[in-house]
């Protein structure tokens, strides 16, 4: 398995690694290097996808239960929400944010073994998948979401200072970045809020303690829930939810990153 | 036959002069008729920054002349008068010509796209008059190859040339999609004017006209088929419009930072994008710092369309690389042509002894049943085409460079082919 994983994870991240600087060069050069940059996503994805198949053929359980695992897993889930749209010409430029954050992140799941044979997962019944699952589909939203939001203030900023450039990249336009990333989170936090009442629930069964991860992910529901409530109540727009979507991500970030290695399940 | 181009452009005739020179499809086709008449092929390019005729001949000087003459006919000028504006050049120089303006490099702004399209109109016209033939077919065919090629490959036609283009171009990189959007025109003058029509043309919905003159107010509204309101009801009409084009001729500002601030309240955090083409200026230029409000002067468009066109400038390179590619393309494509009557000589010659030996064997073959029969037919006719491949493929080769024509001479030599009907030429230096 570890042979066939190496095998598997180099193509992705060779891939993933290759389309983070066809972006960038895309920047400098428009439409020169952007096919490349495509083709890098697809095939760095299809790696991806076939070294997670690999890793659920042989594993015994839940193949993506720790930390390092649900990375590699996370991974997965933002570039495939990614290439759904973001090989359309305006989105072209999220690139630029995700595949880089693709690519390192897949080096720290890697690094921590999360894409090798995959560990001996205490994840035995399906509603602790689910829950794995809907919590990681969620932060790869909420990833996306962030990333939409940071093109948004970098173009509003291009915009505002009126850079004689502004013309030569073409970024999405403002509404639609504004629209998208309140999509995207209006999709997401129905996943979040789902995997964790299942998880909520299995710690009640179980009669563990509330742990500072769940602290945490209730604070990003709630950051994210005021974010869907303000825009809808208040015709909150533009950059100010903007920042409140990146401020729910400094929190995914915290959650995914920062404490969940530290936690046992 | 020689390709031949006598025209005349922005470069180097004022508007008077190209407004004598310019054809109707009517006068074209007229044109056209007479010079193709001897056999030659025409195509005539007239475009409002151009007009060029193109030309294939076995007699150049004398199709060149009658360009002369029909130019001057149109124009109502001597010869001699028309002479200084006119460029004349053959071959592979006009070939290059045609490419780079169907790449639009020869374009007043570089990459405009318009071009394409008449060059497309051009040939069009010469094959409807039937004054196409193998060399202008071939040329023009290529010509809207490169161009498409220029537009595809590189980003030369990307960005706007003009202050109203870079601003519609910029509203819609606020809102996507102008189709439905709604527009306030605050005054009437003719950059305005423009900017609207540009905008209406990427589908902006409904127009709402402001101006200090209620009867021009009222005639550009219904010119758009847009309503007029007065300057005091401006602040109403921006809790509602997402474009605002400015170009009054008022000292002061016609909108304040307060005004736009208390719009803003009402509109819900929808953007709205100000375009201030007045001088002075009609929106307080500390609208910007608003959410949600973006706002540009026309210092800010020219310099949003200068560094445009410097961009279609930088493309240019890359285009004239492929036109460059495209010509030797070309080149190589005519030199072929040197030795195709060698080609097609040496292949009826072979034909025609294959023909011959079969006939001869005619009595010995006569017992063969017709699958036997169209078998040796078959087998004959392989030998034959098997044997002049390669030396069709290496005479190709050699017309690409100079010794094209040596080598067709040695053909006819070594297999008494004759010199094709005076088609012998000498060798290219």
């Amino acid at each position: 398995m570890t042979e066939t994983a190496l095998l598997l994870f180099w193509p992705a991240l060779a891939g993933y690694a290759e389309a983070a600087v066809a972006y960038a060069g895309d920047t400098v050069r428009p439409g020169r290097l952007v096919r490349y940059a495509i083709w890098g996503v697809r095939l760095g994805w299809l790696a991806q996808t076939a070294l997670l198949v690999a890793q659920a053929a042989s594993a015994d359980g839940f193949p993506w239960g720790s930390w390092a695992g649900s990375l590699n897993l996370f991974v997965w889930m933002c570039v495939g929400v990614y290439l759904i749209w973001g090989c359309r010409a305006p989105f072209r430029l999220l690139g630029l944010v995700v595949m880089p954050l693709a690519a390192f992140l897949l080096v720290l799941a890697w690094a921590a073994g999360g894409a090798g044979e995959p560990a001996r997962s205490e994840f035995g019944d399906v509603f602790l998948a689910a829950h794995v699952c809907l919590i990681l589909a969620a932060f790869a939203g909420f990833t996306l979401a962030a990333a939409l939001s940071a093109l948004y203030l970098w173009q509003d900023q291009r915009l505002k200072r009126r850079t004689p450039g502004v013309l030569r990249l073409r970024p999405p336009a403002l509404e639609t970045l504004d629209q998208l990333t309140g999509r995207t989170i209006a999709f997401s936090l129905p996943a979040l809020t789902v995997g964790a009442g299942i998880g909520l629930a299995r710690l009640e069964a179980d009669g563990a303690s509330f742990d500072p991860i769940m602290g945490l992910t209730v604070l990003t529901w709630i950051v994210y829930a005021a974010f869907l409530v303000l825009r809808w109540e208040a015709g909150w727009r533009g950059r100010r939810t903007a920042y409140l979507a990146l401020a729910g991500f400094l929190l995914v970030v915290l959650v995914r990153l920062v404490l969940t290695p530290f936690v046992h399940f | 036959m020689k390709l031949i181009l006598v025209g005349t452009s922005y470069q180097r005739a004022p508007v008077e002069l190209r407004e004598l020179l310019a054809y109707d499809p009517g006068l074209r086709r007229e044109a056209l008729g007479r010079l193709g008449a001897n056999g030659a092929e025409a195509a005539v390019l007239s475009t409002c920054n151009r007009t060029e005729v193109y030309g294939v001949s076995p007699e150049p000087a004398e199709l060149e002349e009658r360009i002369y003459g029909e130019l001057a006919d149109l124009s109502g000028l001597s010869h001699s008068e028309l002479a200084p504006a006119l460029y004349s050049v053959s071959d592979e120089a006009a070939a290059v010509h045609l490419f780079r303006v169907a790449a639009g490099l020869d374009s007043m702004v570089p990459g405009e796209a318009q071009i394409l399209g008449q060059v497309r109109e051009a040939y069009e016209a010469a094959r409807e008059t039937q004054t196409t033939g193998t060399t202008l077919h071939r040329l023009f065919r290529q010509a809207l190859r490169v161009g498409k090629r220029v537009r595809t490959e590189t980003a030369i036609g990307e960005n706007p040339a003009s202050v109203s283009s870079a601003a519609a171009e910029l509203a819609e990189r606020v809102f996507e999609d102008l189709a439905g959007r709604r527009i306030l025109l605050l005054g009437a003058g003719k950059t305005a004017d423009l900017t609207a029509a540009n905008l209406i043309f990427r589908g902006v919905g409904k127009i709402v006209v402001a101006n200090r003159s209620p009867e021009r107010a009222e005639a550009l509204a219904r010119r758009f088929g847009g309503r007029a309101v007065g300057l005091d009801q401006v602040e109403l009409e921006l809790a509602e419009v997402d474009v605002v084009v400015a170009s009054t001729s008022s000292q002061g500002f016609v909108l304040s930072a307060a005004q736009v601030e208390r719009a803003m309240k009402e509109r819900r955090g929808r953007p709205i994008f100000f375009i201030d083409i007045a001088v002075p200026r009609d929106v307080d230029p500390a609208v910007i710092e608003l959410e949600g409000c973006y706002l540009y002067d026309i210092d800010d468009l020219e310099r949003v369309v200068a560094e445009s066109v410097a961009g279609r400038r930088e493309e240019a390179v890359r285009a004239e690389a492929i036109v460059s590619e495209e010509a030797d393309a070309f080149r190589a494509w005519q030199l072929s042509l040197d030795v195709v009557p060698a080609i097609s000589s040496l292949r009826a010659r072979a034909e025609s002894i294959r023909r011959e030996e079969l006939e001869r064997a005619e009595g010995r073959l006569a017992s063969l049943s017709p699958s036997q029969r169209r078998a040796v037919e078959a087998l004959t006719s392989q030998i034959v085409a098997k044997l002049l491949h390669q030396p069709t493929v290496r005479m190709k080769e050699a017309a690409a460079g100079a010794e094209g024509v040596l080598y067709a001479d040695a053909v006819r030599h070594l297999f008494g082919l004759g010199d094709d009907a005076g088609q012998a030429r000498k060798p290219r230096q």
